[in-house]
Order: C-alpha cells, then structure tokens, then sequence
C-alpha cells in the first residue's frame, strides 16, 4: 500500500524541523558527519539507515536530550542547541517523542502515565478535562480498556501505542518515532502504521519515522531519507530514492523488503 | 574513560598542564589524555564536583509547585517500609546493650546507673547511627536502582521530553523522604531500644516503667536530642542524594542499575560515618 502524497509542492511551505551541517561523535567514535535534513509542516519523513548509524542520536539532538557537537538544528524556528533551560521546556511542549523503548513509567498506571505530562504543563484543567484528554488519547490508538492497567501487564506492541497516545496528550507539531514497528508482529505493524497516518491526518503534524521496516516506510512516508555514514545519502519520494543502481541502497531493499 | 570531565577541572588541567609544560605532550598522545594525576584520582575529583553540582540543583529545584503526591508516597515508602526491620532491629539493640553493659556495671556495684547509661549511649550515638546504616542499606539501594531502571529504560528521558521536570519529581521528592522521615525513624528506633533495656532490666532488678524512664531520660540533655535531630536530618539527606546521585547517573543497561545501588549503599554508609564523626566533634563544642 503506497501513501498518497497529499503535498504537491512541498518544497514551498515552511519547513518545522531545518538541520545543516550537524556534527555528533562519543568519544572517538563519530556518528552523524554533517547531516542535512528539512521537515515540512504536515509531512512524515522516515529515515532509513542500518543499526548503529545514528538514527536515535539525530532524533534526540532534535528534542533537546543530547547536545551536538556542531551545526544547527532549527525546530519550529528555534535552534535547539542554543536554547536555555526554560526555552527548551516551552518548545518541548510542541514535541511528542515515541521512544524504540516505549518508556512507559513503571510505577505508574496507563491513565497516570497519560496524565502526567498534562497535571505539570496545563494546571488548570479540571479533573474532567484531565479524564477527556486521556480518554480522547486512549481512543486515538484504540487501547481504552487498558486504563487502570500497569505497563508490565501490556504487550510490546499496546505500550508503544500507549507511548504514542501519551505524546498525543500534549497536541504536538511534532512527532518523532523512534522504531515504532521494531519487533511486532505484520498485523499490529499495519496497525501502527495506520495509527501514524491517522494522527498525521487528525492533527496535522511533522513527523520523522525511524525505522528498518520498509513497509513501514513506504506506507508512512511522504519521503525517505538515508542515512549512511553519518549523512543523509539519498532524500525523496520512496520509489526515487529506490530508483537507482547505487549498490548501497538497493542491498537495502533486497534485503529488506517482500513485496 | 566515557566520563566527561567537568569545565572547571578542565581549565585546571590546562593550568596544571601549562605549568608543568606537559600539556603538549598529553595533546600529542592518541586517545588523548584528559587526566592529571592518575585516571582513579581524577575520576574521583570529578565525581565530588558532579555531586556537588547535583546538590546545588536540588536547593535550586526546591521551589514550588511541589510534588505533593509524590513526596507523600515517597515518605511512606521510606518510613512504614522499614518500620519493622527497625522494629526489630532497635529492641534487639536494647536487649544485647543492656545486657552487655551489666557486668562492668555491677562490679563497681552501680547498677542503678544502667537506665541512663543505656538511654545516653542510645539517643547519643545508636539510634541515629544504627538507623542511618538501616537506611542506607535498604532505602538507598532501593532509590539507587529506582532510578537507575527508570535511566536506562528511558523514562527518565521520556519526562523531560515531555516538557516535564524529572529532577523535581524522582530526586527533590526522594531527598525531601528521606531528610524527614529519617528523623522519625530515630526517635522510634530510640523508643523501642529503650523497651528492649527495660525489658532486661525488668527481668533483673524488677523496676516498673515509669521509674526506669524518669532515671534514664535524666540524663539526657535537650543538646542530645536536638543535635541526634539534626544529625539524621543530615544523614537522611546524604542517604537520599547519594541514591538519587548514582541512579539519575547509571549508565550502561542492566549491569549499571545494580552498580548504581551498590554504589548508593557504599558510598552513603562511607560517607553517614565520616559526618557521624564530624557531628561527634561539633557537639562536644557544645558541652
Ligand atoms: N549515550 C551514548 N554514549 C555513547 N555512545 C552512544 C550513545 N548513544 C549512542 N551512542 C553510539 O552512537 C551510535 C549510534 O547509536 P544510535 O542509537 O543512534 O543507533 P541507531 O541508528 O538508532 O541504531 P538502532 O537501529 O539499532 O536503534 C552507536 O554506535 C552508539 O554506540
Ligand atoms: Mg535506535
């Protein structure tokens, strides 16, 4: 199932997420040299790459969690490495972050773990419209009647929905999916996928897609970026990007992917 | 070494390098080394000024809103969790003190001075000291691993990434338990230790509560109980930012939780007996 391309001249809107030239290495080991990458409003763009290349480090530079060592990473028009504590919380607000982990608080229920950002960033919100929000989220990703229940008691693939409904909570412009269909089975990936198309749809966000999974990927994708090296090698439409004899990309594909 | 070395220890080394005209040579070396002294050294070096750092966050991050709900549920884990391990523990301190103590006692033929003997010996130096062991070992590895978990599996990112405060609600909410509840404990440990004594004394000299507490509460001074208040408050700080410090800072998946509560109970048993000994001078100032 190919996505429908509902921008026809991306290129011309506003770009939320503009990253040039960005330099991050731990140690002796660099992992991103010199990455290049722009998400416009209302588009999903996956990023492909092997595992270890840097994928989960570009997204957490891009929400503020690890610093990089240069380069500019503009998010909704501020530069993120730049920003002071306080404005980093106002922008953060704007973000939701799926993690490849789900990281759902342990000690706390379902509902609690949806409520949590909400009780600290919007305090004057009745109980009621605490429990409508929540209600609303657990809707969005179809798991209402996990409420009372603790993360330990859900499978893989309901608590990376609960992860997705718990970023939903907060209304971002911003997604970032972080493997959202590693490890589950065909069908709960369709369902994933479907569910980012969905929130893409209902709440019209910008959205990067990490991932392996090329169904995923092209299910999901307005356009694919790849990342090999510590840059992105190749950006475009899915069928573009594949569109080539470079050696590098099409393994990619054969390996990957069964029709 | 992955750790970063902080800004100032870093301008050290440049002074320090500098001086010694080494620093070339240390530039030159491939890794390069970031380290004066010896690798250990400065890891500890860095390690006190991180702590202090967190420290200086947590006076910072001591402002409202607070926490409410968290710090209450913290406060009953760390005080009615350990209740019966205190329990025990303290009652079986009073016994064996007791008891050991009447022999050197009875041979000068000053037995009667028992009570107070053992309620100095118990507000002064046991109950504070015996608690803060208790709870470093179990509350400290419990907060070291706590966090720890929630480090390494990402829930600590995932609070801030949600444009919330996780320092506010896992480390001020588990210090502020820990500094207030530390305290009750004492006093309760103190209590039943002293029912422990009577129960010994009871069984050999058949002298009735009120008698037995009234000779041993004279002896003991309003300087005792307020400096014993004030050295669990600081013990159960310790306890508390130690934990909070290894487990906000674990590192490396599994393998790091436990080493962070292992270094939670080490480093804060280490670190209870060296501010006993502190206390202990400041007090006979005092006297
Ligand atoms: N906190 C860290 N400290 C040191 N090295 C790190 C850290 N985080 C990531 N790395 C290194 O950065 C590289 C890229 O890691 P990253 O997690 O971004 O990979 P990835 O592309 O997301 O892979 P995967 O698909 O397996 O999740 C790895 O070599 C890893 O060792
Ligand atoms: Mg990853």
């Amino acid at each position: 199932m190919h996505k429908k391309i509902r921008h026809t001249d991306i290129q011309d809107q506003h770009a939320d997420i503009m990253i040039r030239d960005l330099h991050k290495s731990f140690g002796a080991n660099s992992v991103l040299k010199g990455v290049n990458l722009d998400v416009f409003r209302g588009e999903n763009v996956v990023v492909l790459g092997r595992s270890g290349t840097g994928k989960s480090v570009l997204i957490k530079i891009i929400a503020g969690l690890l610093k990089p060592d240069s380069g500019t990473v503009i998010v909704l028009d501020k530069n993120v490495p730049e920003l002071d504590d306080k404005e980093l919380l106002q922008l953060r607000l704007k973000i939701g972050f799926s993690f490849q982990s789900s990281a759902l608080y342990d000690s706390m229920t379902v509902k609690e773990n949806l409520e949590f950002p909400l009780l600290r960033n919007s305090r004057n919100l009745t109980k009621a419209a605490i429990n409508t929000h929540v209600e609303e989220a657990l809707d969005a990703v179809g798991l209402q009647q996990t409420i009372h229940q603790y993360p330990s008691e859900l499978s893989g693939g309901q608590r990376k929905r609960i992860g997705i409904a718990r970023t939903l909570i907060m209304r971002p412009l911003i997604m970032l999916y972080d493997e959202p269909t590693a490890g589950l089975d065909p069908v709960t990936s369709v369902e994933i996928n479907n569910l980012i198309n969905e929130v893409q749809e209902r709440y019209n966000t910008s959205s990067i897609i990490i991932t392996h999974d090329l169904t995923c990927a092209k299910a999901t994708g307005d356009r694919v970026a790849i990342l090999l090296d510590g840059s992105f090698i190749r950006t475009g439409r899915f069928e573009e990007v594949f569109a080539t004899r470079d050696e590098r990309i099409t393994s990619f594909y054969e390996y990957n992917f069964i029709d | 070494m992955g750790k970063k070395i902080p800004f100032f220890y870093n301008n050290l080394f440049k002074i320090y390098g500098t001086f010694l005209g080494l620093q070339q040579v240390f530039m030159k070396s491939n890794p390069p080394r970031t380290y004066i002294i010896s690798q250990k050294l400065d890891a500890f070096f860095s390690d006190v000024y991180a702590i202090m750092n967190f420290i200086g966050r947590f006076f910072r991050e001591l402002g409202p809103p607070y926490e409410w709900r968290e710090i209450i549920r913290q406060c009953y884990m760390v005080g009615w969790k350990s209740l019966p391990l205190i329990s025990v523990t303290s009652f079986v301190v009073g016994i064996v003190f007791t008891k050991q103590s009447r022999p050197s006692l009875s041979e000068f033929g000053a037995t009667s001075w028992l009570p107070s003997l053992v309620a100095i010996a118990i507000f002064r130096a046991l109950a504070p000291l015996v608690t803060a062991l208790i709870a470093a070992g179990k509350v400290g590895s419990n907060i070291g691993a706590e966090l720890g978990s929630m480090r390494v599996t990402e829930q600590i990112d995932a609070m801030e990434v949600s444009a919330t405060n996780p320092f506010k609600f896992l480390v001020v909410s588990r210090v502020l338990a820990t500094s207030c509840m530390l305290p009750v404990l004492m006093f309760y440990m103190a209590f039943i230790s002293m029912l422990g004594a009577y129960l010994n004394i009871l069984v050999n000299e058949d002298t009735s509560f009120s008698a037995f507490f009234i000779k041993a509460l004279d002896k003991i001074t309003f300087l005792d109980l307020f400096s014993s208040l004030i050295k669990t408050i600081v013990f159960g700080f310790s306890i508390g930012i130690i934990g909070c410090y290894q487990g906000y800072h674990a590192t490396q998946g599994t393998q790091g939780v436990g080493r962070a509560a292992n270094f939670a109970v080490v480093t804060s048993m280490f670190v209870v007996f060296i501010e006993e000994i502190i206390a202990v001078q400041i007090t006979n100032w005092f006297r």
